[in-house]
């Protein structure tokens, strides 16, 4: 048999039909779905009169435009409440598992998946958002897809695709104190741009990928997406099977040691081929932050603002000068002077309890910045219960930040929660589009150590000048 | 879904790198239950002032451009998010068909579910076709999906690679749901196997 990826032996392991042309019907595990991208794919089954094939293996939960303020009371926003109240009734005519606003379960989609041990290792995972990547932590193949996909996955439970191209990001070394995996992925895309994995899955592998916690592991799959790849994957090995056993979804008994042994082959094997490599040294990366519109304009810390000039090709040079001139920036500013007006802690990226511990453990004792606002927005109802419990939310709260209801919240603004014009946030988010946050509101992405340590000092700081790593 | 055989009309020329989906359409419109009427939230941003009105200096706002069918884009057009209300969006505006060097994955997919033709060229191409397209509504693009074949103003001719499979839906405007339903024994057989060799698959409760 010819040396298989990892990626290769999952798409083996779904393909239900070919056509002459290749492309390939796959069957597929598992599909999260929410209130924004799903509205209008259970209107086109209920038109074409089809029902959900296998409502057990989809889960939904609201997450997007949900307010982060108490809920008990009710959602204002009519078209939030119409979406929400969509979302409701049509899980309940096709019969699918949903988490409302005021169940304790409820957050983020792709922190409840991996939370409840709905996302497996070895299983496709779709899901109507592009961040549906971060569930390739568990080596699973996942990825975003749009409404009319939700909508053929609802019907048939499988996706018309075809094959993407193997990618490996290959890691050397091991990072340094202080550095992270969103570090670590933002240095990823960095070095590849954001179109470097367009046609790819990439397999993250090496020490430093190996070294990383699920949380970890999670944040890096989850920008594979901004670095334009299909899916990022992660093998499996103990330190996802301890986090995946006895959580509610999860296999039990017997199912549980026959899907382990089967998890235990999901390893690319020796010689297996890559159509791109790309290799970093994880010991050479510093604390990132982006200074751009693009995630791939990232930076370390220690570093200033480029010169558009500096950029070889002219689309990018054209592209740079119109970050500078949206963000407020002036080529050659160091990056650790930059005032900030807002923090945000919390998404699908970093609204996990190890980020909510690692912010808390860079603010303790201290207190945010006076001209700063911060806000802390758990991934998940149970996240958040967590946090409280281990003292947590405790030790956020007397640092000055807001201690908010779980949700997608500031990283994408359709809620309430979102920057003014001009307004400038550390944020642990995933995008720093053009009006992302709110319409003009300027965003740098990095770490929650980081984005705890501008909360503290009021701008763009390097974290290890205050926790002692240098 | 529109099937779509040729195509004739004006391209916007667009050259920025990565213009991602919430460019495209961004939050505020996402909020709808309807796949119709997105047109009007097409490029909100750059498309309209602060205060609601026209922002002249956006290209589909010149009047040569606002019954725009092409869209002339820079690479990596349509990354970020996989909101298909990008699609809607440039559908319900008129345009059908966007090329560029190079599109997100998602987006792609997205696009030719609504009827819409996503043509890959190469930058020195995509860089000429931009040029010929600022020359306004008299520069008059058309393409030919059967030859796989761009006609730019100047009478120069571009082929593309497409999926056969891809084309073939396009080209008879198919349902790809009853297509897929069409093989409902195949997904029946694999889902019977598979829950004979991995029944850990199914979901606890």
């Amino acid at each position: 048999m010819p040396a298989k990826t990892l990626y290769d032996k999952i798409w083996d392991a779904h393909v239900v039909s070919t056509e002459p042309d290749g492309t390939c019907l796959i069957y597929i595990d598992r599909h999260l779905v929410h209130e924004v991208t799903s509205a209008q794919a259970f209107s086109g089954l209920r038109k074409s009169n089809r029902l959900v094939r296998r409502p057990e293996l989809t889960l939904a939960v609201v997450d997007h435009n949900i307010p982060t303020t108490d809920r008990s009371v009710g959602i204002d926003d009519p078209e939030s409440k119409l979406q929400m109240d969509t979302l409701r009734s049509n899980t309940s005519e096709f019969g699918v598992e949903y988490y409302d606003e005021l169940d304790e379960r409820q957050g983020i989609v792709h922190i409840i998946g991996p939370e409840q041990g709905f996302t497996l290792p070895g299983t496709t995972v779709v899901c109507g958002d592009s961040h549906t990547a971060t569930h390739g932590a568990f080596g699973a193949l996942a990825h975003g897809i749009g409404t009319s996909e939700v909508e053929h996955v609802l019907a048939s439970q499988t996706l018309l695709q075809n094959k993407s191209k193997n990618m490996q990001v290959l890691v050397k070394g091991r990072l340094p104190a202080g550095v992270t995996a969103k570090d670590l992925t933002l240095a990823i895309i960095a070095k590849t741009g954001t179109a470097g994995g367009t046609g790819h899955v990439i397999e993250y592998r090496g020490e430093a990928i190996t070294d990383l916690s699920m949380e970890g592991r999670m944040t890096l799959c989850n920008m594979a997406i901004e670095g334009g790849a299909r899916a990022g994957l992660v093998a499996p090995d103990e330190t996802t099977f301890e986090y995946l056993k006895g959580r509610p979804k999860a296999p039990k008994g017997k199912d549980w040691d026959d899907a382990v042994a089967y998890w235990k082959t999901l390893q690319t094997d020796e010689g297996a081929h890559f159509d791109l490599t790309v290799e970093i040294d994880a010991s050479q990366i510093a604390p990132i932050v982006t200074w751009g519109t693009s995630p791939e304009d990232a930076l370390p810390i220690t570093d200033s603002v480029p010169d558009p000039k500096s950029f070889k090709d002219e689309h990018k040079q054209a592209a740079a000068a119109r970050s500078l001139e949206y963000m407020g920036l002036t080529a050659g500013t160091a990056l650790n002077e930059i005032e900030i007006d807002k923090v945000f802690i919390g998404s699908c990226t970093n609204g996990r309890i190890e980020d909510l511990r690692a912010v808390a453990k860079v603010v303790e004792g201290k207190k945010v910045a006076d001209h700063v606002s911060a806000m802390v927005v758990p991934g998940s109802g149970l996240v958040k219960k967590q946090a409280e419990e281990e003292g947590i939310a405790d030790i956020l709260k007397s640092a000055g930040f807001d201690w908010r209801e779980p949700g997608c919240s500031m990283c994408l603004g359709m809620n309430p929660d979102r920057l003014k014009p001009q307004e400038r946030c550390a944020s642990t988010s995933n995008r720093n589009f053009e009006g992302r946050q709110g319409h003009g509101g300027r965003t740098h992405l990095m770490s929650p150590a980081m984005a705890a340590a501008a909360a503290v000092t009021g701008k763009l700081t390097d974290v290890r000048t205050i926790t002692g790593d240098t | 879904m529109k099937a779509l055989k040729e195509l004739t009309g004006v391209a916007a020329p667009m050259p920025m790198i990565n213009v991602d989906t919430d460019m495209i359409i961004p939050k505020q419109y996402l909020k709808t239950i309807s796949r119709d009427g997105l047109g009007k939230g097409l490029f909100h941003s750059m498309r309209y002032n602060d205060d609601g009105s026209d922002n002249p200096e956006f290209i589909l706002n010149k009047e040569a451009y606002s019954k725009a069918s092409f869209l002339i884009a820079g690479d990596n057009f349509g990354c970020g998010s996989s909101r298909e209300h990008a699609a809607w969006a440039l559908e319900d505006f008129g345009i059908r068909c966007v090329i560029a060097p190079s599109f997100s994955d998602i987006f792609y997919n997205n696009a030719f579910k609504n009827g819409m033709l996503l043509i890959q060229l190469p930058q020195e191409a995509i860089d000429k076709l931009t040029e010929l397209a600022e020359y306004g509504s008299n520069a008059v693009f058309s393409v030919d999906l059967e030859s796989q074949t761009v006609t730019a103003p100047d009478g120069s001719e571009h082929t593309f690679e497409l999926d056969e499979f891809r084309k073939h839906c396009l080209l008879n405007g198919l349902d790809e749901i009853a297509l897929t339903l069409e093989k409902e024994s195949s997904i029946a057989t694999f889902e019977s196997d598979t829950s004979n060799t991995h029944s850990w698959l199914t979901p606890a409760s």
